[in-house]
């Protein structure tokens, strides 16, 4: 294999250039376009004859025939290891911060720094023993990364059963130092860092098995939580009309699920959005670990003004880290914003390499792609018997809002659960925007699930009243038909509904939620008695206000209670008598 | 030293294609023709088939006209010169002035690295209580005016304009019909502003291509400017013209049209431009503010639906008013909780209020019966409409806050707001 092969530029269109080149090609490797002294960055993205077609994760403005392009035989790869946790990094995980000290305001094409800066020291603590027959993905010692056992594993390319032939004792070491040697079955010896280098569109599996997801995610999200739950290992998409919430929805899951890491997937949305968590960030702190929120946090960002080549490479670079931590046996939250804009990248793509279109000239192989990103999550078993997993959300931005369109549909059929936001409701500032009605899960949730069936009925039958009154007016209404319409308003005003604002109601934690649904539900159960639909309108909206309130209490405070007996006694006047 | 070629192969659209060696993508070139010289842009490099979009228009070039390349992309002179001029899309003087070319700068340069960004913070004060209460508008922000033909949405521009506290002003017209632009630079001039305003003006009688240079001319010039600490506001009107504009040469270039005939990148384009709003962490600021008119009033079409998932919020302007929903200001929670602390809930509660009385003017339509509740909301909503919604009414912040308590103590009683009880207790009107 020769390293130093290279082509020639003979046409540009857009980020796409077509390169004529003399040896041989791998599809999609790496190459490097020089334009004077600029290298910028592209991956082959097919091959005709003795022309590669690439996409260049730069601008192209200047280049020109003939600029001469160098092929690396590697693949788009990421660099894993400690350190990763509380960065900021591009598409192509570039350090953003450092990237800003060298250049400026702006983002210099064609400059790469290192994702993890190698002279950086750890103190590594040795676990595993000379002698000892290991498998890669296994446990050889640990570093600590803020509060978490960041464990340093056999390098995940390497196969079969393998021995430990050395291993440095505790010190501190650089990520080039090499700390433990392994050899192979053909007693082949590997060099092993706490660096190690995965193609980010290869999933890792060095795991025992995978396993059907079964736990429920807390995200503190009341509507999310009880009426369609995410769990952990599983998949789910929100897809909404341009100003329904979505990006405030995945920014305050990103704050407050119970999770271990979050992996935050800026992808191709606004720059504004990443500066606010990035910003926010370093000064929450999370009541889990009482550490600052960022610690948890990987953002990598590829806003919608950067290349657009490099949007793909974000969500395949955030998931490869959201193994690599998996690996140690964490429960990661990826949440990928937007998937469409990286369909979009696609498209763009596909339409220059004038292929035959699909539908709304997406790529035919749209779905495939979709479904194998989705596919990385998951629950896996370990070699050493722990349990972590891989929870997936994407959002889904479809064109007029419109959920028949391509992305979502291709979507909807992976996803184990489906939050769609609707327009009315974000119109009418109802927080947050998911229609109880349209979205699903098939996950289950921790409360009671002949509880929610009741409520959900109360919400169907409440909203068919309130078409039909649309119709007959309100007179023509009966009124016990009209007590379940305003049931259905209720449940959503004091429990779908959250203030995001209000520090209390923004996050609810899982037994707070358990304890007031069952308040609710006692209430959807409970036959009342009103003289006439006026003072039943009344009542329900003084109880609101008083649920509202009661929301905003401290869990567990004097108050708390206080406010749950003046509820009970409210509802207990109406309880219609003999009933 | 520029080599002129003149083997000009293709003429289609706007598009010419001229044989050439070494010519650098997205290059400028100079066409000469019998009635002058134009301006034209490498779009495409296939071999030695140089693809150039002209910006004067193909009409009028000839397969033997000479093509004379520069050796650099479209520039544009910047210096405090600007200051008060007007020029046409490709950056030439458009009022009596001197042209100008010290100092060029590139036009569609690299974006905004995000960790150099900071959170906007200062609240754009407008004077317009659809705006500064239920959607404030932020400096840095990008808004667009979503808007049928029709609507007076120029002169919101303009109002906005003459009312925030900006260093500088930039237009940038695209399509704009000439009175507009006179109404504009009148507008302007009649309240001393002209000499912190700079005009890129593209009208609907200019050629086509011109049109496709306005937004990044007017950004990187205001780009400057920030990078200097100055605080800019961008006006551009009506970007659906850029858009059109864009889908224009994307069918000449024969490329895969993906919905209604616009380019699969029409998002990438249009965020490319609207990301250079920004907030620096050391330096000034760029807010923009843009037209975008709905073909049919459809906010489906597809200029309105990918510039809603690229900017921060969008005013609606319907019936001559900013209609309350839909219209959205994303950045209103980063500075609606230091003005005063009932801004949140009279925003929230009279827009829910609204909704309310809304249904109620269907069910009213349809001839139902109206209880007592929905006599409320009828009185509750006229009243809205007339002092709140109406654009003429021109009051501070606070004075429109007080009047919202006002409205919603006419008509209700306290615990119909559904309000928590301590604000009510401070706020709400005492009943004589």
């Amino acid at each position: 294999m020769s390293n130093n092969r290279v082509g020639r530029i003979v046409g540009v269109n857009g980020n796409m250039v077509v390169v004529e080149f003399d040896d041989y090609v791998v599809q999609n490797e790496v190459a490097f376009v020089k334009y004077k002294d600029e290298r910028l960055k592209s991956e082959v993205i097919r091959v005709r004859g003795s022309r590669a077609e690439l996409q260049v994760y730069e601008d192209t403005k200047g280049l020109r025939l003939g600029d001469k392009v160098e092929f690396t035989d590697e693949l788009l790869s990421v660099e894993l290891g400690p350190g990763l946790l509380g960065q900021i990094f591009d598409g192509l995980q570039n350090p953003l911060p450092q990237l800003a000290e060298e250049c400026g305001f702006f983002l210099k094409r064609g400059v790469y720094l290192e994702a993890l800066p190698d002279e950086a020291e750890w103190e590594f603590n040795p676990f595993a023993k000379k002698g000892d027959k290991v498998k890669a993905g296994d446990k050889l010692g640990f570093v600590y990364e803020n509060i978490f056992k960041h464990w340093i594993m056999v390098p995940f390319s390497l196969d079969g059963e393998l021995e430990v032939e050395a291993i440095v004792d505790k010190g501190k070491y650089n990520l080039r130092h090499i700390i433990a040697e392994v050899k192979d079955e053909h007693d082949k010896l590997h060099n092993v860092t706490m660096q190690q280098i995965w193609p980010v569109k290869i999933p890792i599996t060095s795991y025992a098995e995978k396993l059907k997801p079964s736990k429920t995610l807390v995200t503190k999200i009341r509507i999310i939580d009880t009426l369609m739950p995410v769990a952990l290992g599983g998949t789910y998409c929100i897809p909404g009309p341009f100003g329904s919430g979505k990006t405030v929805l995945q920014q305050l899951i990103s704050r407050h699920a119970e999770i271990d890491i979050v992996i935050i997937a800026a992808c191709g949305e606004r720059a504004g959005e990443v500066v606010e968590t990035l910003r926010t960030f370093p000064e929450l702190i999370d009541p889990k670990t009482n550490r600052p929120l960022m610690e948890r946090t990987v953002i990598i960002c590829n806003t919608s003004s950067m290349p657009v080549a490099a949007r793909e490479s974000s969500v395949y670079t955030a998931v490869t880290i959201a193994e690599y931590y998996r690996q140690m046996g964490l429960n990661v939250l990826l949440l990928a914003d937007s998937t469409s804009r990286w369909a979009q990248a696609m498209r763009e793509m596909s339409g220059r390499l004038e292929e035959i279109p699909g539908e709304e000239a997406f790529p035919a192989y749209l779905e495939t792609r979709i479904a194998s990103f989705y596919e990385r999550a998951g629950v896996v078993r370990l070699h050493d018997g722990s349990i972590a997993s891989v929870t997936i959300g994407g959002t889904v931005s479809p064109a007029g809002g419109n959920f028949e369109e391509p992305v979502t549909q291709s979507t909807l059929k992976v996803v184990g659960a489906f939050h769609g936001l609707s327009r009315d409701r974000s119109n009418a500032r109802k927080y947050p925007s998911i229609d109880p009605l349209e979205s699903w899960s098939k996950y289950k949730s921790f409360i009671d699930e002949t509880q929610i069936k009741k409520a959900q009925e109360v919400l169907k039958r409440s909203h068919e009243v309130n078409q039909m009154m649309k119709v007959v007016g309100e007179e023509g209404t009966s009124l016990s038909d009209f007590i379940l319409y305003l049931k259905g308003e209720f449940i959503d005003a004091v429990y779908l509904q959250q203030n995001a604002f209000d520090e209390v109601d923004a996050a609810t934690i899982e037994e707070r939620q358990r304890h007031v649904f069952h308040v609710i539900y006692g209430i959807l159960e409970t036959e009342f008695a009103f003289e006439n639909k006026d003072v039943s309108r009344r009542f329900f909206q003084n109880l609101r206000q008083k649920f509202v309130e009661w929301n905003s209490i401290e869990w567990k405070s004097n108050e708390f209670f206080e406010k749950e007996k003046v509820i009970k006694k409210m509802v207990g006047e109406k309880v219609k008598k003999n009933a | 030293m520029h080599r002129i070629y003149n083997r000009i192969v293709q003429i289609a659209g706007n598009v010419v294609t001229v044989e050439a060696k070494d010519i650098g993508y997205k290059d400028l070139a100079e066409i000469s023709l019998k009635t002058g010289k134009s301006l034209a842009q490498v779009i495409r490099i296939d071999g030695e088939r140089i693809y150039l979009q002209v910006f004067a228009g193909s009409r009028g070039v000839s397969t033997g006209d000479k093509v004379r390349f520069l050796g650099h992309p479209m520039r544009i002179s910047f210096s405090d010169n600007l200051l008060g001029r007007i020029f046409n899309g490709a950056g030439l003087p458009r009022d009596n002035g001197p042209t100008l070319s010290e100092n060029m700068i590139e036009i569609g340069g690299p974006s905004v690295n995000p960790a150099k960004r900071i959170i906007p913070r200062n609240m754009i004060r407008t004077g317009i209580p659809m705006i500064d209460i239920f959607n404030s508008l932020v400096e840095s922000q990008k808004l667009p005016i979503f808007s049928v033909p029709g609507e007076p949405y120029n002169e919101l521009l303009a109002r906005i304009a003459m009312q925030a506290e900006v260093d500088l002003i930039i237009l940038g017209g695209m399509g704009l019909k000439y009175d507009d632009y006179l109404f504009f630079r009148d507008t302007l001039e009649r309240h001393g502003a002209l000499s912190r305003a700079i005009f890129f003006v593209h009208t609907a009688s200019d050629p086509t291509v011109e049109c496709l240079l306005v937004p990044d001319i007017s950004l990187a010039v205001a780009e400057q400017f920030a990078l200097k600490g100055k605080r800019i506001l961008v006006l551009l009107t009506d970007m659906t013209n850029f858009a059109d504009a864009l889908k224009e040469i994307s069918i000449t270039m024969e490329q895969i049209p993906s919905n209604r005939g616009y380019p699969g990148d029409l998002y990438s384009q249009l965020a490319s431009r609207y990301e250079k709003a920004v907030d620096f962490d050391i330096a000034g600021s760029i807010t923009i503010l843009a037209v975008t008119t709905m073909p049919g009033d459809d906010v489906t079409h597809p200029v309105p639906d990918n510039t809603g998932y690229i900017t921060e919020g969008q005013f609606y302007l319907r019936n001559k008013s900013i209609e309350p929903f839909g219209s959205l200001s994303r950045l209103k929670q980063q500075v609606n909780a230091s003005t005063r602390k009932d801004h949140r809930i009279v925003m929230d509660r009279m827009i829910q209020l609204f909704a309310d009385y809304r249904a109620t003017l269907e069910k009213q339509a349809m001839g139902f019966q109206m209880g007592e509740w929905d006599r409320k909301l009828l009185q509750y909503g006229e009243a809205f409409e007339k002092k709140m919604m109406d654009l003429s009414v021109n009051i501070p912040l606070e004075k429109a806050l007080d009047l919202g308590w006002e409205i919603m103590a006419a008509y209700f009683e306290p615990f119909e707001t559904g309000m928590k009880s301590e604000l009510i207790d401070e706020f709400w009107p005492k009943r004589k």
